[in-house]
């Protein structure tokens, strides 16, 4: 362990904390860490890595809604531990101030130097426990409206890995009383599968991946047990081999079959093997309950179709069909394609379906980005666009390998590829009108979803 | 409107006032204006002035409340840190009026103005000049603001060390404060003071709270202990607090103090050992079986960063048997399901260490990890995964065939941040084999058109090694020289570099391949690297090509024009090869290029040229001899990193060395290594003699390593052609040639190991270990003499070295009391001489230490050169012989190994 500075920088690179807590480090390395991050290759594309050494000092960062939270040490330690560390930090400040964004953080800054000096003294970690930090924690957290919220970057979430829907996240300070004084008495869990898709160019499914994870955000009061139980035909491990705890069923089977998971430590497995039910004692504030990974074949909610044909010397022309593969009660949004084109592409012009609303087309000059969003898209439906290219010079050889490959984001609430459900959630009764609000929500997410043509 | 401000003033008005302020609050009873110098007033007064202004026209108390900490504007690319000097001052004034008040509501104002001093501290302003008022106000029972108070003393006190003194007081009194919280914050602050001459004033207060009945006092306390002895190790060990810490740490009944106790006693044990036999023996204490048990059976009550300090604690733990080692697997098995990746990877490194020496349980821990870690790496943040993902690769190439089957995991992302993207690259070009070697170079291919160019430049590359890798590359050289037909510059500039290598190994192939390669126009290559590789084969394959001397006249009669040397030298050589094999066609193109060569600034080309001129003067046919041998297939090519350096980094799984691919001791100084150097100390010492016969032995299991999946050697011969790209670290690369060595080694000739060697002694008889000054006692007749007065100078042992082969390479073991003496080399280097085995250069810290040696038998002058790495930490000594005489190598050897095993015996 033994970490010797931590630090949060804004984008533009301004500390909004800083805490030295072994003094083993030099000063300017905030600017040190700064410049090396902005400039790190000189054609500023590649990214920094999480870890580097400058001067015989590690750096640690994680991007969290855009902000750097930084930790430097002098010591071989080990970076997973720092890494795991900086997300959870951040998770913690997120957890009291209930919106995680450079205003709020610029607006609490004493609340998250309170943190800071509990989560980690003299380089060593305490505690990252919410729960426990609530009686260290003294400076009221003044709240930002979530109306006012704007995310940073629009399109974090799905470059950050975060785990949560934008609009659908609770967005509530574990320290935030409801008008009244009251805290209602409520628990939320999500099940969010993130899906990798790669399609052949002739539409075979090269490879596929679930990414899942059981979150949970509790503000029970009283910290009853709470038990959770998934399908019964769940099973686990598939693959590998040897000396795994699991036992291994057919895959052939019907049922949900995961690769692996793993836990929350609050997680008791007592009753898993026997019912699939996990207990526990929900901690304050969010956090993962479990995380899973499933390479079992799955339908995938999008059929994408590309064609890319020459049509003349400086011509030619995209037609991209995308069509849902899911039930027609179910409603995707905020879907995104995109494609690149040929290098040479210097004008787009593009054709929707009469019928089409909330579809919006570009053609990026700089990056030669063909990109198409739909607003929403309804189980069953089929979209289809057009797109004329016109070249500032003549092509050679094999158009197909100048532009694409098509790659999608999208959301579908209410959706779960894996099947994977939370069959119910018992929560300890402590009286009889003890009832408090349950939300299981579930999402399907885009990870990587791309086409080859 | 404040940024403005102050940039204007920092602009303005920059000598330093600080320090008279500062002076004037050193007594802060006494009259301002008759200790104000002439000079000093005028700017006080200057900055008064300003700040007034600033005051009445922006900033009152009632705005303060609401600001967020000052963004300094555009603070790249040019940093105008602002000074805030009138702030400052004006903050101190306003402090200093709440300083004394009761009055209603004066902690809000306080809170307003404390506020605004640590929001100037986190940007960078220096408000170390209202010291003296924030002490002054912190006389209150707010908490809020004691703990503002606490964190901005901390932040100053160092450099105000006369300043400090005035905190003390109401430090001292917090420690006695009836709530647990104000006490632990207090205790908290007084140990961060960090000023030497104040420690007398922590011991009370320390005492106490290492006894305090509220644990938060006591986990503050014990971090305490560790301030403490930062500031002051000997006040620390004179309390005795190390022995209170243990006894905390096996009874106090929280669980967060009892690690804390651990940690400390770590860092404090491990820092005394150097200088402490004692220190030595607790640091081993740590690692005896009944404390391991403690900790591990009870490791779910600790939170999970503990429970990484102790997973890394017992990763150096000596397991007694197969069933100490199956207990422990048993009792964490269910670590590795944990969600947070450094909990897992802690215990991933306890299995494999564990079970170094059982071969087929090895294996299995690989299959039993695999899954968790992937995982880990598709469920955590870009960052994380990034994390896990380096172990992945770590392990994928020291065993690749246990992940030949799950090259899809490692397939590429389009989202993926680059960093990741070129680790998976590595992965996928490790894990190729006969059975999924299509798969992945089709995958790759893919990437080859990716829009981020460096990515598609490394995935060429990779399709590359994975061809210099296989035996049957029919179809790469087919999808090599598809690439060609992109015409996409970088393309084609990767691929002619790997066409290169391929032919340099397969020179079977040139016919498919040059006859592609000869229809690229050399003006479509501006990279030197591609157009060496082109110019290249243009000579190499003069004879295939028919336009080759036309080529290269081309490009020679644009000498001027070429900005590389690199490309100029392969034009020299390349004209040369051409010549060679097409006289008549050439000849002219030679002369322009040896002439411009001659003239050429750069010296290298120049004297290439003019050798090249002289040896054709002295000889065409020698020349041609020289310059245009027959082509011999390279059949490896150099790795980068030798397997001793792999082995290095493997050993030190989940650190910092993993992710750099390079062992510490290469980015780290020595106080910084961390839980290495602990290890290195400690691993050994607790190799007992009485160990039972159930260990297999340590050469054995180096043995059964290469059988199976430790070994790296395979496949590494390609690795070579990455040049280390990643090396974007700045930690120096260590080069794997033997020169470089020698230079980084202390050159200790004959003559220089006389003053060593005295020093050497007297640290040896400083520690009692009994290096005895009389010639060790004659061993039992060696069956080779060597020669006492052998001399060698370290520049002909270097030539020596480079010149014969390897005649012997050993392991040895080395013994506890040998790993003890061997503080620094020149303990070693003293008692090898007495047994006529002298050292011609030494280095290293521990754990590593290396040595070259050199004997000379005894009557008859044949040398042996002796390289002998010893590892402190597993107690092994590789040895690497070398000898004039083959035949009495072996012999040699067993005297090297005798002197070395009575090495630390009294």
């Amino acid at each position: 362990m033994m970490i010797s500075q931590l630090f949060v920088l804004s984008q533009r690179g301004d500390n909004i904390v800083f805490r030295d807590y072994r003094a083993e480090v030099p000063k300017g390395s905030t600017e040190t860490f700064f410049r090396k991050v902005k400039f790190w290759k000189e054609d500023g594309n590649a990214e920094a890595p999480p870890i580097f050494n400058v001067d015989g000092v590690n750096y640690f960062h994680v991007k969290v809604v855009g902000l750097y939270f930084v930790a430097t040490t002098r010591v071989n330690v080990s970076p997973s531990l720092v890494l795991e560390l900086l997300q959870r930090i951040a998770r913690v400040i997120k957890d009291y101030l209930g919106v995680l964004n450079e205003d709020s953080f610029r607006k609490n800054f004493l609340l998250v130097y309170e943190l800071l000096d509990e989560v980690i003294d003299f380089g060593y970690v305490q505690t990252t426990s919410t729960e426990v930090l609530k009686s260290y924690v003294f400076n009221e957290p003044i709240l930002i409206a979530p109306a006012r919220l704007q995310p940073i970057d629009p399109a974090a979430i799905f470059t950050q890995g975060a785990k949560r829907m934008p609009g659908t996240a609770v967005t509530k300070s574990v320290l935030a009383n409801d008008p009244g004084g009251r805290r209602r008495e409520e628990i939320f869990v999500d099940i969010i599968e993130k899906i990798s898709v790669t399609f052949s160019s002739n539409g075979y499914i090269l490879t596929s991946e679930i990414d899942g994870t059981i979150q949970m955000k509790s503000y029970l009061s009283g910290n009853p047990e709470i038990r959770l139980a998934l399908n019964e035909d769940l099973n686990i491990g598939r693959g590998g081999g040897g000396v795994s705890v699991y036992d291994y069923r057919s895959s052939s089977g019907s049922g949900v079959i995961l690769d692996d998971c793993n836990f929350h430590e609050s997680v008791r497995l007592d009753s898993f093997d026997s019912d699939r039910t996990l207990s526990l004692v929900p901690p304050d504030g969010e956090f993962p309950v479990m995380n899973y990974r499933m390479t079992q074949e799955f339908r995938p909610p999008f059929h994408v179709n590309t064609l890319i044909e020459e049509a003349g010397r400086l011509k030619a022309e995209v037609i991209i069909k995308i069509r849902a593969e899911f039930p027609s009660d179910i409603i995707a949004n905020t879907i995104a394609v995109q494609m690149p084109l040929p290098n040479y592409t210097c004008r787009a012009s593009f054709e929707l379906e009469h019928d089409a609303v909330g579809q919006k087309t570009d053609f990026k000059e700089s990056s030669k980005m063909l990109e198409w969003s739909l607003k929403k898209i309804v189980g069953g439906a089929e979209h289809t666009l057009r797109a004329k290219l016109t070249f500032s010079q003549e092509f050679h050889g094999n158009i197909t390998k100048e532009a694409g490959p098509v790659s999608m984001t999208f959301t579908i609430p209410m959706y779960n590829v894996s099947k994977l459900q939370v069959k119910y959630l018992q929560i300890a009764k402590k009286s009889s009108s003890y009832n408090p609000y349950r939300w299981v929500r579930y999402v399907t997410q885009a990870n990587s979803y791309v086409a080859r043509i | 409107i404040v940024g403005v401000f102050f940039f204007h003033l920092s602009t303005h008005e920059t000598p330093p006032v600080n320090q008279n302020i500062s002076t004037i609050l050193a007594a802060p009873s006494s009259d301002l204006s008759s200790i104000l110098s002439d000079r000093v007033t005028s700017r006080w007064f200057l900055l008064r002035w300003i700040s007034r202004r600033t005051n009445s026209n922006h900033i009152s108390t009632a705005t303060i409340s609401a600001m967020p900490p000052p963004a300094a504007s555009s603070r790249y690319p040019s940093p105008s840190q602002p000074s805030g000097k009138s702030e400052v001052t004006d903050l101190k004034s306003q402090l200093r009026q709440l300083a004394g008040s009761r009055a209603p509501g004066v902690d809000d104002s306080k809170r307003d103005l404390f506020k605004k001093v640590i929001s100037y501290m986190t940007i960078g302003i220096d408000v170390s000049s209202v010291f003296g008022e924030m002490v002054m106000c912190s006389a209150t029972s707010d908490i809020v603001l004691k703990k503002m108070c606490y964190l901005y003393v901390g932040n100053y006190a160092k450099g105000n060390p006369d300043l400090s003194l005035l905190t003390i007081n109401f430090l001292q009194r917090d420690c006695k404060d009836e709530d647990p919280m104000i006490r632990g914050l207090a205790l908290r602050s007084l140990c961060s003071l960090r000023v030497p001459n104040l420690v007398e004033y922590l011991l009370g207060p320390l005492g106490s709270g290492l006894k305090d009945n509220n644990s938060y006092v006591r986990t503050i306390a014990v971090t305490g202990v560790l301030k403490l002895y930062h500031i002051s190790a000997s006040t620390c060990i004179d309390a005795e607090f190390p022995a209170t810490l243990k006894s905390l740490m096996l009874h106090d009944s929280d669980a967060q103090v009892v690690a804390n106790c651990l940690a400390a006693l770590q860092e404090i044990w491990s820092l005394e050992a150097s200088h402490s036999e004692e220190a030595c023996r607790e640091k081993e204490s740590l690692l005896s079986k009944p404390l391991i048990y403690y900790f591990l059976n009870r490791i779910k009550e600790f939170n999970e960063w503990a429970q990484c300090l102790i997973l890394e604690l017992a990763v150096k733990y000596v397991p007694s048997d197969s069933n100490d080692i199956f207990d422990i697997m048993n009792l964490l098995e269910d670590r590795l399901q944990h969600a947070n990746g450094a909990v897992v990877l802690a215990t991933v490194k306890v299995f494999l260490q564990l079970t170094l020496s059982m071969t087929d349980v090895h294996q299995q821990v690989y299959e039993r990890i695999k899954s968790p870690l992937l995982t880990l790496v598709s469920s955590g943040s870009p960052e994380q995964s990034y994390a896990i993902l380096s172990h992945l690769h770590l392990l994928v190439v020291r065993a690749p065939f246990i992940f030949a089957s799950d090259y899809k995991h490692f397939y590429c992302q389009y989202n993926e941040p680059s960093y990741v993207k070129k680790l998976k690259l590595e992965m996928l070009t490790a894990i190729a084999n006969e059975s999924n070697t299509y798969e992945i170079v089709t995958e790759l291919c893919e990437y080859a058109a990716n829009v981020d160019i460096e990515i598609a430049r490394e995935s060429i590359r990779a399709v590359g090694k994975i061809a210099l890798q296989q035996y049957d590359v029919n179809a790469i050289v087919d999808r090599l020289l598809q690439f060609l037909e992109m015409e996409k510059d970088y393309v084609t500039a990767e691929t002619l570099v790997l066409v290169k290598d391929l032919l340099r190994k397969h020179p079977q192939w040139s016919h498919d391949c040059i006859s592609v390669v000869g229809g690229i126009s050399s003006k479509n290559i501006q990279e030197p690297k591609a157009k060496a590789a082109l110019i290249w084969m243009l000579g190499e394959y003069a004879q295939d090509m028919s336009d080759a001397p036309y080529i290269l006249e081309n490009l020679i009669e644009n000498w001027e024009e070429e900005h590389s040397a690199e490309v100029r030298l392969h034009l020299l050589t390349a004209a040369m090869k051409c010549f060679f094999k097409r006289a008549p066609e050439t000849q002219k193109a030679l002369g322009i290029a040896l002439a411009a060569g001659i003239a050429d600034f750069h010296q290298d080309v120049h004297d290439r040229a003019l050798f090249y001129y002289r040896v054709l003067q002295y000889d065409v046919h020698v020349a041609e001899r020289v310059v245009s041998p027959p082509q011999q297939a390279v059949s490896a090519f150099a790795d980068t990193q030798s397997s001793e350096i792999k082995d290095r980094i493997f050993d030190e799984f989940n650190s910092l060395s993993v992710i750099y691919q390079k062992p510490s001791y290469i980015f780290t100084d020595k106080e910084h290594r961390g839980p290495f150097e602990f290890s290195d100390e400690l691993g050994s010492t607790s190799i007992t003699p009485e160990v039972s016969s159930d260990i297999v032995p340590a050469q054995q299991f180096e043995a059964n390593d290469k059988d199976l999946l430790l070994s790296t050697d395979e496949k590494d011969d390609n690795k070579g052609l990455s040049s280390n790209n990643g090396s974007a670290y700045t930690a120096p690369y260590e080069s794997s040639n033997i020169s470089s060595q020698m230079q980084e080694l202390a050159i200790s000739g004959p003559a220089a190991s006389a003053t060593t060697t005295q020093s050497s002694f007297d640290f040896d008889d400083l520690l009692g270990l009994g290096l005895s000054t009389a010639p060790a006692p004659t061993p039992s007749p060696p069956l080779l003499k060597l020669n006492a007065r052998a001399a060698l100078d370290p520049r002909a042992f270097q030539q020596k070295w480079r010149q014969l082969p390897i005649s012997l390479s050993q392991e040895y073991s080395v013994n506890p009391q040998g790993i003890a003496a061997l503080t620094v080399p020149q303990s070693l280097i003293k008692h090898m001489q007495s047994h006529s085995i002298h050292c011609i250069a030494s280095g290293g810290q521990s754990p590593n230490f290396k040595f070259f040696f050199f004997a000379q038998k005894e009557a008859e002058p044949l040398d042996y050169l002796t390289e002998c790495i010893i590892n402190s930490s597993s107690a092994k000594a590789q040895i690497k012989v070398k000898a004039d005489e083959q035949s009495t190598s072996q012999a040699f050897a067993t005297v090297f190994e005798t002197a070395l095993s009575k090495f630390g015996m009294p």
